[in-house]
């Protein structure tokens, strides 16, 4: 594994540097001018008016295009095999570390969106959900190779409609009757599972401290159970897990607050967040950031009270807002999700713009390394033939870590080439079948 | 024609009165062409075997006086095939198909518990150990009266590597050999490996209830194994002032398991089982393996064994014929066959499993397949012999002709996985069996 993060290295740090030529750069942190970006060794060595030009850099002509940070999707479920253990009400157990599926082609679809940066999250079915992993969609990378190598990693936590659902008397899908119903079947269930959680998981803590001690003092102990579903609560009560908590009501929205200041840990980010609105001072107070959609609402009873100013109140009220798409759909055009708020809210082309790039940035702790167009960071770049928060803007080429992984030209000429592939393959089992009909074992439904 | 009244007198022996008893005790077969796979072909000479074992081959060897003759001239000997994956014997499991792709509803044979009835309730965590048999044996299980094996041994199958296969944690698998009065006359080698299966309990049907439940299960009945192992080794030196470990068979069938066996075809799949069985620190076997042909370097990486279900992919036969599959699919469908020649290249052991394959006879148009995509037909012999014998540590007994081993053989009257070599003998623990000759063609589909 090592061997082969050497490997990515040194093919980096091979490459040629590339310069981005006659573009205007929207860098989100530093302001917006028609310029370059030098991109060396996988990093952004400099952008500005004027640059100075590596010798034997590539350059790409952007004229009269336009280059911003490659997009951050803080919601989204991409990319894995797996989404939802939703057979309880804690399953911080999983993870979707376990099941990424790095061949899955909506990276591809997300990256030619714009899409660099993915937290790949754990559906919304129990009040405490399965841990999250951050990605970066470099198509036709292994596993590891779409790691966000140094991501902290996040869990998943949800309120109201959804984890309250199996336990609800209408289900008739729980195996054995109602008699065996999951709990919680109410919002203050959801809350009474969370808190015993969390008693839990101080107790399982101090069971080990207890037999760290014994043990250091040289006593023969049985050591207690190691138990994966408090390992991963104990490290929020660390401060070493994100926590991302689905919810739309206000009333949830304090709930959770409130029980994560009682136990003593931080809610990363607010995941929905509808009625945030409402709430915003309250959310603002604890730190927690707003991950919310731009204009979607009444698609569930709990979705009623939303409104498409929300992402600009929470802003205008200082809390940190991003737009996530929960979609692999949406995802492709996050850009107008953003320029949206523009409309409702009246949020700068700047403050939009950080919707989906520096804001989700900093909500996942990465935004030292993603998130803007600054010398030293990752150069992930997005380059559109239109301004991005245009409808009709679309994208040319993305680069991740100063490689070029979308291209549309190249996936135009490519589309050809499948297409061509596909219809020799067809062609040969066209003519191996006749054949195998004959040879084949007879096939009989029923024996 | 003394050649032909000893088989006769044979015949009758075994027809009349079956069993070992009863069969010669010493069989010598000479003038044979000999594949010993362990070492190289001998044009013509002798192999004899005494009381169930293989005491002598060779150019030169002369059959002992107390043996019967079987005159070889024309026909070829090769140790019998070994099924490196199966059921056979075990009446209550399914047939032992490729995974399904991870992540879909599955990964697995359907379980016989979960369907119905309201009476258990649905698990609600690891503690209730749901889906976990590790404490079958399939030495414990085997019927010998298994109708399937009779015609597993007519197509050149002498030992099977026999797993259940219901259940996450299946149980434990045995070798065996595919003939015998009693279970017990047929187990050469038990436990040999735990089987794992990546199926659910279904969508809200209890824990664990997707992919991502399955792993986190399995990893924390490992952990589990460690304490209760570690627990029992604690208390049983200092019994005074600590609290017992409670007693726990579904954890000591998983520490009683010498291997593991993991469902993967494709990359991902390889990748996610083999770092698994890594950080599991279990010896891993992997099954399956259809599109291993694209991750021959990480098997390699992580010393990946690998066991190929000889059911190729095929275009389902209900498939709408507007409707045409995706490029990768139909890649897939090209190239499964050459996992074999790519895993030989790379040199990964592996062997093969009849799986699903309708009959054991199509065993040899499949193997043909992955001769046809490039496998030495050498090698494909030896991925089911040899390879497997030496994946499931029973290379000393079984895989070769070679002095000592168990007597299994087989006696063609030419190549095998040619469309016309027909399978004269076969030797089980030195007892012989005469496939019947080609059954007439089968009822047309239509009076069906």
């Amino acid at each position: 594994m090592k061997a082969l993060l050497l490997l990515t290295a040194s093919v980096l740090s091979a490459a040629p540097p590339i310069v981005i030529q006659n573009a205007t750069v929207l860098t989100v942190t530093k302001g917006s001018f028609k310029g370059s970006v030098v991109v060396q060794d996988g990093k952004i060595k400099e952008a500005g008016e004027k640059v100075m030009i590596p010798p034997g850099a590539q350059i790409i002509d952007a004229s009269g295009q336009f280059i911003m940070p490659g997009i951050i999707d803080a919601h989204s479920h991409i990319a894995a095999d797996s989404i939802n253990e939703s057979s309880v009400s804690v399953s911080s157990m999983v993870g979707i570390e376990d099941v990424l599926d790095p061949e899955a082609i909506s990276i591809y679809r997300a990256l030619a969106g714009g899409v660099t940066t993915v937290n790949v999250l754990h559906g919304s079915a129990n009040a405490i959900g399965g841990k999250c992993v951050v990605i970066k969609t470099r198509w036709g990378k292994d596993r590891e190779g779409i790691l966000f190598e140094g991501a902290k990693p996040g869990i998943k936590f949800a309120l109201g409609e959804n984890p309250k659902r199996q336990g609800m008397s209408a289900s008739t899908r729980t195996p054995g009757g109602p008699q065996y119903l999951r709990y919680p079947g109410t919002r203050m269930g959801v809350e009474d599972v969370i808190r015993q959680a969390f008693n839990d998981a101080k107790i399982y803590q101090a069971e080990w401290k207890t037999y760290n001690g014994r043990k250091a003092r040289g006593e023969t102990v049985i050591p207690p159970k190691r138990d994966l579903k408090l390992d991963a609560l104990v490290e929020i009560l660390e401060g070493k897990r994100l926590v991302h908590a689905h919810c739309y009501r206000a009333d949830e929205i304090l709930m959770l607050l409130r029980v994560a200041d009682e136990f003593g840990f931080k809610i990363k980010t607010l995941q929905h967040v509808l009625e945030g609105y409402k709430v915003a001072k309250e959310i603002k107070e604890h730190g927690a950031g707003a991950s919310t959609f731009s204009d979607w609402w009444a698609y569930k009873v709990e979705a009623f009270d939303a409104i498409p100013y929300n992402a600009a109140i929470m802003v205008k009220k200082g809390i940190l807002v991003s737009l996530n798409s929960d979609s692999g759909e949406l995802m492709r055009r996050l850009n107008t999700e953003a320029g949206k708020t523009m409309k409702y809210g009246g949020l700068t082309e700047t403050e939009a713009l950080s919707l989906i790039t520096i804001n989700p940035a900093r909500q996942l702790d990465i935004d030292e390394r993603v998130g803007s167009i600054e010398p030293g960071k990752d150069a992930d770049l997005v380059i559109y033939d239109k301004h991005p928060l245009s409808s009709f803007a679309k994208v040319q080429k993305v680069l991740i870590d100063g490689s070029v992984y979308f291209d549309r030209d190249r996936d135009i000429t490519e589309r050809q080439q499948r297409e061509l592939r596909k219809k020799q393959l067809l062609e040969k089992e066209k003519q191996s079948q006749p054949q195998q009909k004959k040879n084949a074992a007879p096939t009989r439904r029923l024996q | 024609m003394l050649r032909h009244l000893c088989v006769l007198v044979c015949l009758a022996a075994l027809t009349l009165i079956p069993g070992k008893a009863e069969t010669p005790a010493v069989i010598a077969i000479r003038n044979a062409r000999i594949v010993t796979v362990s070492g190289p072909v001998i044009a013509q000479g002798t192999v004899v075997v005494r009381n169930g074992l293989i005491e002598a081959v060779g150019e030169t060897i002369t059959p002992p006086a107390d043996a019967w003759i079987i005159d070889g001239a024309g026909l070829t000997v090769y140790p019998g095939l070994i099924d490196s994956l199966s059921t056979l014997g075990l009446s209550d499991a399914a047939p032992m198909g490729a995974p399904s792709p991870s992540g879909r509803r599955g990964g697995g044979p359907p379980s016989s518990s979960s369907s119905s009835g309201p009476a258990t309730p649905p698990a609600r965590g690891p503690e209730d150990r749901p889906l976990n048999t590790s404490y079958l044996l399939a030495a414990d299980q085997l019927a010998a009266n298994d109708r399937r094996i009779e015609a597993a041994r007519n197509a050149g199958f002498t030992s099977a590597v026999t797993f259940p296969n219901r259940n996450i944690f299946s149980g434990q698998g045995a070798v065996i050999n595919l003939a015998g009065e009693r279970p017990g006359n047929m187990v050469v080698h038990s436990p040999a490996g735990m089987f794992l299966t990546l199926r659910t309990a279904g969508f809200t049907a209890g824990y664990p209830g997707s992919l991502l439940g399955v792993i986190a299960y399995i990893r924390q009945i490992y952990l589990d194994a460690a304490l209760y192992k570690e627990a029992k080794q604690i208390y049983a030196a200092h019994p005074v002032g600590n609290r017992r470990p409670d007693y726990d068979k579904h954890l000591e069938g998983v520490l009683a398991a010498p291997r593991i066996l993991l469902p993967a075809s494709s990359p991902k799949d390889i990748e996610r089982m083999l770092r698994f069985g890594q950080e599991l620190k279990q010896e891993t076997i992997l099954y399956g393996l259809h599109e291993g042909y694209r991750a021959t370097p990480l098997l390699k990486q992580y010393n990946g064994k690998a066991l190929v279900d000889l059911r190729w992919p095929e275009k389902s036969r209900d498939a709408d014929p507007e409707q045409t599959d995706s490029l990768r699919t139909l890649e897939l469908r090209d190239k499964a066959p050459s996992t074999a020649a790519e895993l030989h290249k790379a040199g990964v052991p592996f062997a093969f499993y009849a799986g699903a394959l309708a009959q054991p006879t199509d065993v040899s148009r499949a193997v043909k397949k992955a001769i046809d995509a490039g496998l030495a037909p050498g090698d494909a012999i030896r991925a089911l012999t040899l390879s497997p014998a030496e994946i499931f540590g029973v290379a000393d007994r079984l895989g070769s002709i070679e002095k000592g081993k168990i007597a299994n053989l087989i006696v063609t009257t030419g190549d095998l996985f040619q469309d016309r070599t027909r399978i004269k003998y076969v030797l089980v623990d030195g007892v012989k069996y005469e496939p019947a000759p080609p059954q007439p063609a089968p009822p047309s589909e239509a009076t069906r």
